[in-house]
């Protein structure tokens, strides 16, 4: 009992990225709204990039910046956070083109949900 | 080696994204331009993969370090024998896709929006490119998702509706993959600390037993699996590649789908080694099984298909699980009969979405039973379907009987007889699929007179189809000539090079 209680002390922060990558799955799959599929995708993304940030700190670290001569001090690993950087656009770049999508979706069917869809498509 | 060729590597992917920045910009002012633009890189990426695969080919490994960092700190590019031969058959395949699209595109493309579309086309294969040629795990992830948003946006692209929906369907599964995919390599990286894939190789042994390096594993799988839409994980193909554009259907069936599975066997042999999968857990095996079922139930649901290009999505499926059965055998043999079946699959199924293509640009024809007594309309583009099909089903001496000709060996070898059997049988069972339209084709009687004869495709069109025709058999009658390369291919991924 007390192992758990220092595991989910220590360790809650994987926790709740697994939390967050579940809601964003279950919004995925579940929802019926093409924009919260959107909006389960954002969060299932921004759940990974949590994870990596919190994988690559270190207590106590600092940013690694050069200091002067003499001064020593531990460094957070700065490599994902770069690789995040560039996850989030690709985030970025999914979600405008799902939206656009959404978008036309909506033009062509005036709907923006999987059951009037499945109606419309029934319809034609 | 010659100073010239060590530095076309990053020309294969800089030269074509600012290519297609200009034809952009050029489109813009005058849409003529956008055309001959995507045309001449895709003919300038395949010159340098020619090139390269040529350089390679005794043994020959190119590395090429981005900005002069060399790797653990900065991404590298590396040749060899495997992936200079992946690039060579899909940009071969995307050159003749491009041929065909300049007529091809008038079909679903609104004018307005083919110079977008010959962009989004060009970044495509500019990704695919990406993905063939990088040394670096997250690197891979980056291509991989430049190329699968240009399908995404090129799946929706067409005049057809119903695009759309396939399109997003196939943006939030592909999405999904590749959250997974990233989940994977950053469980590699904390236990490693790097993310070049040579030093993976090296530094992994060290950390085998770790329950991270499992669950990369098998995140990584699982990502992969649903991008090549290795069955049960495939839901999202074959509304894909019914609905999408033609051309961009031949594009994705043939050029994505293999780049997918070329990264997931590089991952899988080159990142964990062989040694690993086999000894860690029986996914090998569990593979294997997967894929015998892959392969009865695509053919299968394409016998009960009466869409062509919807049949033909589902042969795919079954074909994936051709490719995916050489890795559950994982012998040299098998192996081999794999790789070569990436390029003889590549090359047989864009013939046929070619020739489906072509039916719907003259006739407007999608179900299989209108196309009855279609060869005394179109008797060139059915006699390419055929020959493509006959390659699709096995028969000597096309490329299709080579490939499987080899898969089986490597069953044979590892004493896998069932395994064996189950590739015979999803012979015959693609023997009535491509039969029954073959039939209709050439013994059905003409329905509607009014439509006339002599509807044989323009000759942009006709020319990628008689040449890819013509390499289904050419290539199964000169086989060395794709396992000169193969071979080492095969051989040094089990070596875990």
């Amino acid at each position: 009992m007390e192992n758990l209680l220092v595991f989910i002390a220590t360790r809650y922060i994987y926790i709740m990225t697994i939390i967050l990558v579940m809601i964003g799955l279950y919004a995925l799959i579940a929802k019926k709204n093409l924009v919260k599929k959107v909006i389960g995708l954002n969060i299932f993304q921004t759940a990974i990039f949590l994870f990596y940030i919190s994988f690559s700190d270190v207590d106590g670290g600092t940013a690694p910046i050069y200091l002067p001569d003499g001064v020593s001090a531990t460094y957070v690993n700065p490599l994902p956070h770069v690789l995040i950087l560039t996850a989030i656009v690709v985030g970025l770049a999914i979600t405008a083109v799902a939206l656009a999508i959404v978008v036309r979706i909506y033009e062509e069917y005036q709907v923006t949900d999987e059951d009037g869809l499945q109606e419309v498509m029934k319809r034609q | 080696m010659n100073a010239v060729i060590s530095q076309l590597p990053p020309l294969l992917i800089v030269i074509p994204l600012l290519g297609a920045l200009a034809a952009l910009l050029l489109g813009k002012w005058n849409r003529a331009f956008a055309y001959p633009i995507s045309l001449a890189m895709i003919g300038f990426q395949f010159a340098v993969s020619l090139v390269l695969m040529e350089s390679v080919m005794d043994g020959d490994v190119i590395h090429y370090y981005l900005g002069g960092w060399p790797p653990p700190l900065g991404i590298e590019l590396v040749i060899d024998s495997f992936n200079s031969f992946v690039l060579v058959v899909i940009l071969a395949l995307a050159l003749l896709t491009a041929v065909w699209a300049h007529k091809g595109a008038d079909l679903d493309i609104v004018p307005e929006k083919k110079v977008s579309f010959f962009v989004v086309f060009q970044l495509l294969i500019t990704g695919l490119c990406g993905m063939a040629v990088t040394g670096d795990l997250f690197n891979l992830y980056v291509f991989l998702e430049i190329s699968s948003i240009a399908a995404y946006t090129l799946v929706a692209a067409g005049r057809n509706p119903r695009s759309l929906i396939a399109g997003f369907n196939y943006l939030i599964l592909g999405s999904i993959a590749a959250g997974f995919i990233v989940i994977g390599i950053g469980y590699l990286y904390i236990a490693t600390g790097t993310l070049n894939m040579g030093e993976l190789a090296v530094m992994l042994p060290a950390h085998y037993g770790q329950t991270t390096v499992y669950a990369a594993f098998l995140f990584m799988m699982i990502g992969f699996s649903i991008k090549v839409a290795f069955f049960p994980l495939h839901l999202w193909l074959p509304d894909a590649y019914t609905e999408a554009p033609a051309a961009v259907t031949i594009l994705i069936a043939t050029a994505t789908s293999k780049v997918t599975a070329y990264a997931m066997l590089r991952v899988i042999f080159s990142v964990f080694t062989l040694q690993y999968v086999t000894d860690s857990f029986p996914v090998t095996e569990l593979i294997l099984i997967i894929a015998a079922i892959a392969i009865i139930a695509g053919a299968v649901l394409a016998i009960a298909q009466d869409n062509l290009k919807r049949m033909l999505a589902y042969s795919s499926i079954s074909q994936m699980g051709y490719i995916m059965f050489a890795l559950g055998v994982a012998n040299q043999a098998a192996l081999a009969g794999g790789i070569l079946h990436i390029m003889a699959h590549a090359v047989m199924k864009g013939c046929l979405f070619m020739v489906a293509g072509m039916i719907i640009y003259r006739t407007g024809f999608t179900a299989i039973r209108q196309l009855s007594g279609l060869s005394r309309r179109m008797p060139v583009a059915c006699a390419a379907f055929a020959i493509a099909g006959a390659s699709m089903i096995g028969v000597p001496p096309t490329i299709g009987f080579m490939s499987k000709y080899y898969l089986v060996l490597g069953a044979v070898e590892a004493g896998e007889y069932l395994a064996a059997a189950v590739l015979l049988a999803g012979s015959l069972l693609a023997a009535v699929y491509i039969w029954q339209v073959i039939e209709v084709m050439y013994f059905g009687d003409i329905h509607d007179e009014d439509l006339g004869g002599g509807l044989e495709a323009p000759a942009s069109m006709m020319v990628p189809v008689i040449i890819l025709a013509a390499s289904c058999l050419l290539l199964g009658i000169f086989v060395e000539l794709p396992l000169e390369v193969v071979g080492p291919a095969a051989a040094m991924l089990l070596g875990g090079g």
